[in-house]
Parts: structure tokens; sequence; C-alpha cells
């Protein structure tokens, strides 16, 4: 099967949807022909769709996404980006007091089919202006859709849903992911909202993971086998709706779970998937439930602290070690 | 000067307003009403002068003090009061109150409680005209009080740069909550910031009916045709508290007194009078009909189930 990167994945998807459907346009700042987004993802659209769907705006998040839903409640399907996950705080009011509640307030009298894409993510030395995960920020806002995409191919297939579909949805890339090769079919596909997958097989422990914690999980897994340990590796895809029945199965098999997210621990994404588990499988659990997640700081800039903070395969593999 | 069915059409929506907001008020005093209030009473002449320019299929976004704005867009009075009770019946079936109503059937965007938030949202809804070609245009209304957010500055500016058709409505009554104009703003006008995007600012008396419409009309012409939006202050007072429990103590009695004779609809009753474009007679007739108007609606209301408690659940999500 061919190969493609997360980048090139996500904007075939762009591409796929706007040949499909002329409701669908994209906005955001330096998305355009000029710069194709400020991680390229855009990079030859406006010249293939034109400028008025390709659209680049001024740097005014709040009005980005506020533009977006006002478009999405008269018949457009637009596709909002924000430069960096960091500046979605610019746009919060539109995403969650707007976006996220309009259909609800209004008595379901409207959809809002829009889709909002952002990189998150630590790990290239830019600080804490354009560092930080906040999934748990839109998870526990009700009326908003979450996906996080770990391959080349599941960012495909679930953007393309996103944009299909009637409700807002918050799309967070990993800005270290987007280098990433993958497989990817060259016949079309869609990947429903809430069904996880299973990344690796195991039967000793579960390791749930998203974004990029999914790559270290599995090098951690395959780590951990040359050990004697066999790992299962579950990465959920969507966190809303989240496929709780998956993740339970998963760790009734193996009686043992490891939760690894790079948002930061306290109310963290690791946090409700360690409270799903202990609700819906607890009589299974052999060994206590473990997170590895990023300590309760901002991310810092200089290498040597900012990996210091960054949850790695030997925390991974401390972590397994500590519940086999 | 509008021709006469015109003018009456645009005394008998101030009517309704006035008259279904007194009922609201009142009802209120009952123990009727859930939550709180934020009446238009003295502001009429905005909503009915601004919307008699639109069409069904133009859009309209609205803000805490939305009531008039609905009614004068077309909204089923029942319905309106409806949701005001919390009621199933309600345009938003109880989920959203006084505070958010919408009618997407008449093109009522809904009203947004956070002050400043629809102006965005009504830029998309002129970006999205833009992009489908249709020749619709935008009605945005806010507040003195939004015009300090962000969202005035990037909505406004995205709507000039782009060439929207969103006719943006100011209508400063002088107060945000108990706060003065002049303690918030340097100018008096709000209207100059329209220099600032490169968009004609007009300020008009928004207690007289005819100023707002005839300023509307050029604005809304403007933007259906391509030439862009406006920014257009309407000048005004609320003759209520900010919401039902504020009595106003901020605002001196005489400055009310004044402000109380320049009634939108004693004025332009005086003035369809004066050119005998309105009898006694008729205009006691446009009273009585406001009035069983706005008596069915209260009984449309007061008669209607809540919502089941489950349904609070309904809706969050679209299928």
């Amino acid at each position: 099967m061919r190969e493609l990167t997360y980048r090139d994945a996500l904007r075939e998807a762009l591409r796929e949807e706007m040949l499909r459907d002329e409701t669908v346009f994209l906005l955001g700042e330096d998305i355009g022909r000029y710069w194709g987004g400020a991680f390229k993802v855009t990079k030859g659209l406006a010249e293939e769709f034109g400028d008025d769907r390709v659209r680049d705006t001024p740097i005014s998040e709040s009005a980005i996404v506020g533009a977006a839903v006002g478009a999405a409640i008269t018949g457009m399907r637009p596709v909002a980006e924000i430069m960096f996950g960091d500046l979605s705080a610019l746009a919060m009011d539109q995403i969650c007091n707007q976006a996220a509640k309009i259909c609800y307030m209004f008595g379901g009298q409207t959809k809002v089919p829009l889709v909002v894409r952002t990189p998150f993510g630590a790990g290239v030395n830019i600080a804490s202006h354009h560092s930080q995960s906040l999934e748990a920020w839109f998870m526990h806002t009700p009326g908003l859709l979450v996906a996080v995409p770990s391959t080349p191919f599941d960012a495909k297939g679930l953007l393309k849903t996103a944009i299909r579909g009637s409700n807002p949805v918050m799309f967070f890339e990993h800005k270290l992911l987007y280098p990433v090769k993958g497989e990817v079919p060259d016949e079309n596909y869609t990947i429903p909202f809430g069904l996880a997958d299973v990344k690796l097989e195991g039967e000793d422990a579960t390791i749930f993971a998203t974004l990029h914690m999914v790559q270290k999980a599995l090098a951690a897994a395959q780590e951990l086998r040359k050990q004697g340990t066999s790992v299962e590796v579950i990465d959920p895809r969507t966190l809303v709706p989240l496929d709780s029945k998956a993740i339970a199965k998963s760790v009734k098999k193996t009686g043992r779970i490891v939760i690894v997210t790079e948002d930061s621990k306290t109310a963290g994404t690791s946090a409700e998937i360690a409270a799903i588990i202990a609700e819906e499988a607890l009589d299974y659990l052999d060994a206590p439930i473990r997170r590895v997640a990023e300590p309760d700081a901002p991310i810092p800039f200089s290498p040597s602290l900012e990996q210091y903070v960054i949850p790695d395969e030997k925390a991974i593999i401390r972590a397994v070690k500590e519940v086999v | 000067m509008p021709r006469k069915e015109k003018a009456i059409e645009l005394y008998r929506q101030m009517l309704r307003i006035r008259h279904f907001e007194e009922k609201v008020y009142e009802m209120y005093g009952q123990n009727l009403v859930p939550g709180t209030i934020h009446l238009y009473v003295g502001q009429e002449a905005i909503a009915v002068g601004v919307c008699a320019n639109l069409r069904k299929d133009d859009y309209i976004t609205s803000t805490h003090r939305g009531h008039g704005h609905c009614i004068a867009k077309g909204a089923d009075l029942r319905k309106v009061m409806a949701e005001i009770l919390g009621k199933k019946t309600g345009y938003c079936k109880g989920k959203g109150g006084s505070m958010h109503i919408a009618d997407f059937s008449i093109g009522m965007l809904g009203a947004t409680a956070v002050v400043g938030a629809g102006i965005p949202i009504a830029v998309g809804a002129g970006l999205s005209i833009k992009l489908r070609g249709t020749n619709q245009v935008v009605a945005c209304f806010f507040g003195d009080g939004a015009s300090n957010q962000g969202t005035f500055h990037e909505g406004i500016n995205m709507a000039a740069i782009w060439s929207l058709p969103v006719v943006f409505i100011c209508e400063n009554n002088l107060y945000a909550m108990g706060t003065r104009q002049s303690m918030v703003m340097k100018i008096e006008k709000i209207a100059d910031r329209a220099a600032a995007y490169g968009i004609p600012g007009v300020a008009v008396d928004g207690n007289d009916v005819l100023a707002v419409y005839e300023a509307t009309y050029e604005a809304v012409n403007r933007a259906r045709q391509g030439g862009g939006p406006t920014l257009l202050e309407c000048r005004t007072y609320r003759h209520k508290g900010h919401s039902r429990f504020d009595p106003a103590t901020y605002r001196p009695q005489a400055e009310v007194e004044e402000w109380l004779r320049k009634d939108p609809i004693l004025r332009f009753e005086a003035k369809l009078r004066e050119m005998r474009l309105l009898t006694e007679r008729e205009a006691e007739e446009l009273e009585r009909e406001a009035t069983l108007a706005v008596d069915a609606a209260v009984k449309f209301a007061v008669e209607s189930p809540y919502p089941a408690p489950e349904e609070a659940l309904e809706n969050v999500y679209a299928e």
C-alpha cells in the first residue's frame, strides 16, 4: 500500500472533501497561497480552489471561529485552522459558548457543522505559548466532539468524517506527527467517531495512548516484548465520543492499565480515562491504574527542560513494569 | 418617508413589542417568568426600523435584550412568550429562555447572551452569503457595551476587508448595565469607530423610527449590492433597568424624564397624527389589536406544558 505523511493525508482529506462538497471551505491565518499553513497542511489548496475557499484571515482567532460558526449555521461547512493549539484560548468563547451550545440552546433548530483544526504538542523548543496539549478543556465542554488522530490513516479518515458531520469538532493534530509516514489506501474511506483502534495486541498490560504518545507507547511495547512482557496498545482516536467499551474490554483482558497522554496530569485526559476504568472495570484490575502524563507545569523552552516534562518511552516502560 | 401602509406597519410593530414587553414585565412580577429578563421598552424604533428593510430570508443576530428583534423580524409572539416562560412549545423547547431565542425559519439566527459574541457570527453569516452567491444581508444587533469587546474590532474589520453584506447596528442606550458610556470610552459617537475599518459610520436618533428606517435602507441597499458593511449607531434609552431587579438608580431622574418624553412610540404616533396618516380610531384599533395578540400569546404560553425533565439531555448534539 502507498505511504503518505500525516500532513499529506490531512491535505488529501481536505482536498477530497472540497471536491466532493462545494460548501466546504477553509479559513485561518496564513493558510493560503503565500504560506500554505504554518505546518504546510493546506499548501497548494488555494491554487487549486481559489482564495475564496482557502481564505487567509487577519490574526483574529475569535472572529475566525465566530465566522466559522456563522457560516456553519447558514449552510456552509467551514474548516477553521488555529495556528497553534495554545491560541485556541483566544477563541474560547466562540468555541465553548457559541459553537458548542448553539444546537442545544436553540432547541435543535440548527446544526453547527464546523471543524477547528489545530496542532498540539511539545518537543520542538517553541516554549509555553506554542506547545501545550489541551484536549481536556474541550472534553469538558458538552456539545463538542474531539478527535486525536495518531497516524496518517486515522488523520485522513477522521478528518473526512469530521467535515461531513453535523457537530462542531475540535480536531487536534500533533506537530511531531506531520512528517511521519504511514499506509493510506488509494480508495475512499472514512473512520467513524467513537471507534477505538487496537494498535498492538497483547496480553499482560494495556497502554492507552493518544496522538504522539501512541508512537512512544508502541516503541515501549517493542522494548518490553524483548523483556518478555506482552503489551496491548489502544488508541481511542476520538476522545468525544469515547469508545469506553473497547477500553474496558482491553483492561478486562489484560487486568492492567497504563494511561499515557501528553497533556498535564491534574484533571487531564488521563484522569477521565482512569475514572471510566474505575467505574467500568475495577473488578478486573490486578494492579493499580498508572498514569504517565506531563507534570503540572507550563512547557519550558530549553531542550533539557522540555525533554524532562514530556512523557518518554522510559517512563512508559517503568510504569508498565510497576503493574505487571 | 415610506408610504402610508408601511408607516402604519412600523407603528403597529412598535406597539406589539411595547405591549409584549410590558406584559412580560407584569408577568415577571407575578412570578410567572423564571430567571431574569432584559426588556426592550424604549428601544422599539430600532428593531422595527431596521427589520422593516429586511426580507424574510435575510438574517439577524441578537442579544440578551432580544425580544424586540425577534418580534420585528416576524417571530410568532406565542412561541416567543412560551420560550420566555420555559415551555415546551417555545422556540427553543424551553432550553434557551429569554436570552436565547432563535427562529431559523425567518433568518433569526439566535440571541447570544455573551456581550459582543454575535458580531463574529453575523460576519460568518455574511461570509456564507458571499460564498453561496445570494444577495441576502445580515443585520447584527448589539449594544454600546459590546463595542468595547475585542469581537467588535475583529468582526467589523473582517467584514470590512471582505466587503461582506452585514449591517452592524449599535443600539447605544448610554449604559452598559450601570456603566455610563463616558466612563468607558473617550468618544461620544460610536459610529466614529467605523473610520478605523474604512467603512461608513452613521449615527442616528434611535428613537426616531423613520430616521432608523432610512439609514438602514441605505445601508441594506449598499450591502445587498456588494458595497460592504456599515456601522449604524442608534442612540436610544431603555425605559426600564438593565434587568428586572435593576432600579437603575445610577441614572439621574431628569435624564430619565427627558428620554421618556422622547418615547419613540409617542413621537411616531404624534407624527402620524400630524400628517393625518393615523386617526384616533385607527390608533385605538391598533392598540386593541396589539393587546389581543399579546393576550393570545400569554394564553398559549401559560397553557402550554413544561418540557419533560429528561428532555434536558436532548439536542446536545445534532443528529
